[in-house]
């Protein structure tokens, strides 16, 4: 452990609330009254679901860092707080410029061409028209959507589940990230593409500062991770190199 | 359980955090970063709101045809049950008639559906809200354009209507551009709260078609005001001339049919289109980014 290490993500006792049905009451404002008129009698019926519970941890610059947890333990909730997507209930993330999630399904449109939501995936994640226009053509070798004839003027619709999939990771790998987190992006479509996607992620962890990774498949920490998270009912049960929690964690699920 | 390098020990996270120039993330920019990340975000904004627009009708076999369809239908249906079998023409002849009320409810399902789409742009759209950055004020922004794209469409109609009934393109057709610029001022700004409002009260979205509704039945969409409200206190018409979907549909009149003169436009109608335009582009904006930090909690 050197001195020189520069922290890029700190979170501080955080704590991620999701409200299922709608806002809570209590405020004073008109939206907030005429919230409460509307759900008269329905106030039990909001649920709180407390997602994360206090975890607290400091990451490096240059550090790939794995999230494990069975389902349902708040992986991926931690990494959308920390990306700023969710709001903090309680505690604070501070991270060193713009954290961002490698996916961008949902700015993509079933029924438009792969053409035009190259495009639109592109400029969702904040890259220019330049940008899009000099690495088009190598998003879509890249998806190989184009090997079987030209798919990338039918709209996302007449895809394969497989081909929709490739599509998806090679518009969102396109971008270069500061601090890069990756849910579980590595298991899609065949083969031949899971070796391809997985050297674009090796190059993505090289040109990215830190790298989170969310996966059920210990492997696949073990080959890119070199510290490992494990969350458990939100709250974080192990934080150390990733041999030590792996090995703790198999023998938690009895493998 | 966290192990903090040697010199940083005995930081707290905010210390250590402002030590390395760290950022709170998600936190809400100033106004004046915002709009300028939103500025940014112009191309995406355009994008999405033509992308959405294009989605709409993909699957149908006429396909963008129906952008202009749908308007024209819409027309022929409130011709035929306001104008053959309730004839709330009174005061206007035929050829004055059909126009104002294709105007009417071409200019109102404007602003209408602006406010629908408003409601839904961010509790709608929760997934995009939660897998990627950028202004959320992008969203209702780009739903309006969307409508105002719509709303182009369904002008090819309008000016086929209005030359059909004898009003030609003249000079006064160019206040079109005006009177569709304040109004997708007033839009948007409302987008923009009833975005905030939708984002905290998802219900509003099922509530929001009946406010819409009554709204469109008292603001003269089919009849008159004047006329039709003659025999009642003068300040209820007053009222209604003077709100914001009457003005623009009576500027809208004004500009594009002959037989359609000033004496139906209530006073100071310009100075109240673009105050209307102001007050709630300018207030809508402040209000949605006031919570920018909270939207997408669910």
């Amino acid at each position: 452990m050197a001195d020189t290490r520069v922290p890029t993500v700190i979170a501080d006792e955080l704590h991620i609330v999701y409200r299922v049905n709608g806002a809570k009451t209590g405020k004073g404002s008109a939206t907030a009254a005429l919230s409460r008129i509307l759900k008269r009698g329905e106030e039990r019926g909001v649920r709180k679901v407390h997602a994360v519970k206090g975890v607290s941890f400091v990451a490096y610059r240059g550090e790939a860092i794995g999230l494990i947890g069975s389902n349902g333990s708040g992986k991926s909730t931690l990494l959308r707080a920390i990306a700023g997507l969710l709001p903090a209930e309680k505690g604070k993330v501070f991270t060193d410029g713009q954290p961002s999630l490698l996916g961008v399904n949902a700015a993509l449109m079933n029924d438009l061409t792969g053409e035009r939501n190259v495009i639109l995936g592109g400029l969702a994640m904040g890259m220019s028209r330049e940008e899009i226009r000099e690495r088009y053509q190598e998003i879509v070798d890249f998806s190989g959507i184009n090997e079987k004839g030209d798919f990338i003027t039918l709209p996302m619709r007449t895809y394969s589940s497989g081909m929709a999939a490739r599509l998806r990771f090679s518009i969102a790998a396109a971008k270069d990230h500061d601090v890069l987190m990756i849910d579980e992006a590595l298991a899609t479509g065949d083969r031949k593409f899971q070796k391809r996607s997985e050297a674009r992620i090796r190059e993505l962890r090289k040109e990215a500062g830190t790298v989170f990774l969310v996966s059920h498949n210990n492997k696949s920490i073990r080959d890119t991770c070199d510290r490992v998270l494990w969350l458990e009912r939100g709250e974080l049960r192990m934080d150390g190199p990733t041999d030590e929690v792996i090995k703790e964690y198999e023998k938690f699920t009895g493998k | 359980m966290t192990a903090p390098p040697s010199p940083d020990e005995g930081l707290t996270a905010a210390e250590l955090a402002a030590k390395y120039g760290l950022s709170v993330s998600g936190a809400r920019p100033s106004l004046v970063e915002y709009v300028r990340q939103l500025w940014d975000r112009r191309h995406f904004i355009l994008a999405f709101s033509r992308a959405k627009l294009t989605a709409q009708y993909s699957q149908a076999k006429l396909g963008q045809l129906w952008q202009v369809v749908t308007p024209l239908l819409n027309a022929a249906v409130y011709f035929f049950i306001f104008g053959v079998i309730l004839e709330a023409d009174r005061g206007m002849s035929r050829e004055v008639y059909i126009p104002f009320l294709v105007t009417g409810v071409f200019v109102f399902t404007f602003t209408q559906s602006s406010v629908m789409a408003g409601v839904r742009a961010i509790s709608g759209n929760l997934g995009l809200v939660r897998a990627l950055h950028f202004p959320r004020a992008s969203l209702p922004v780009s739903f309006s354009l969307q409508q105002l794209q719509q709303l182009l469409a369904s002008m090819i109609v309008l000016v086929a209507v209005t030359c059909v009934f004898g009003s030609y393109p003249d000079l006064s057709w160019l206040l079109m551009v005006p009177v569709l610029a304040l109004q997708f001022l007033f839009n948007t700004g409302l987008a923009l709260i009833m975005a905030r409002a939708g984002a905290k009260t998802p219900d509003l979205a099922q509530l929001m078609p009946f406010v819409m509704r009554t709204w469109m039945y008292a603001s003269g969409v089919m009849y008159s005001i004047p006329i039709m409200l003659a025999d009642k206190p003068q300040w209820i018409a007053d009222v209604l001339q003077w709100n914001p979907a009457a003005i623009y549909m009576d500027l809208m009149r004004f500009a594009l049919i002959d037989g359609y003169g000033s004496e139906n436009l209530p006073d100071h109608v310009w100075a109240a289109a673009g105050g209307w335009a102001l007050l709630f582009a300018l207030g809508g904006f402040v209000y949605f980014w006031k919570a920018e930090e909270r939207y997408g909690r669910g």
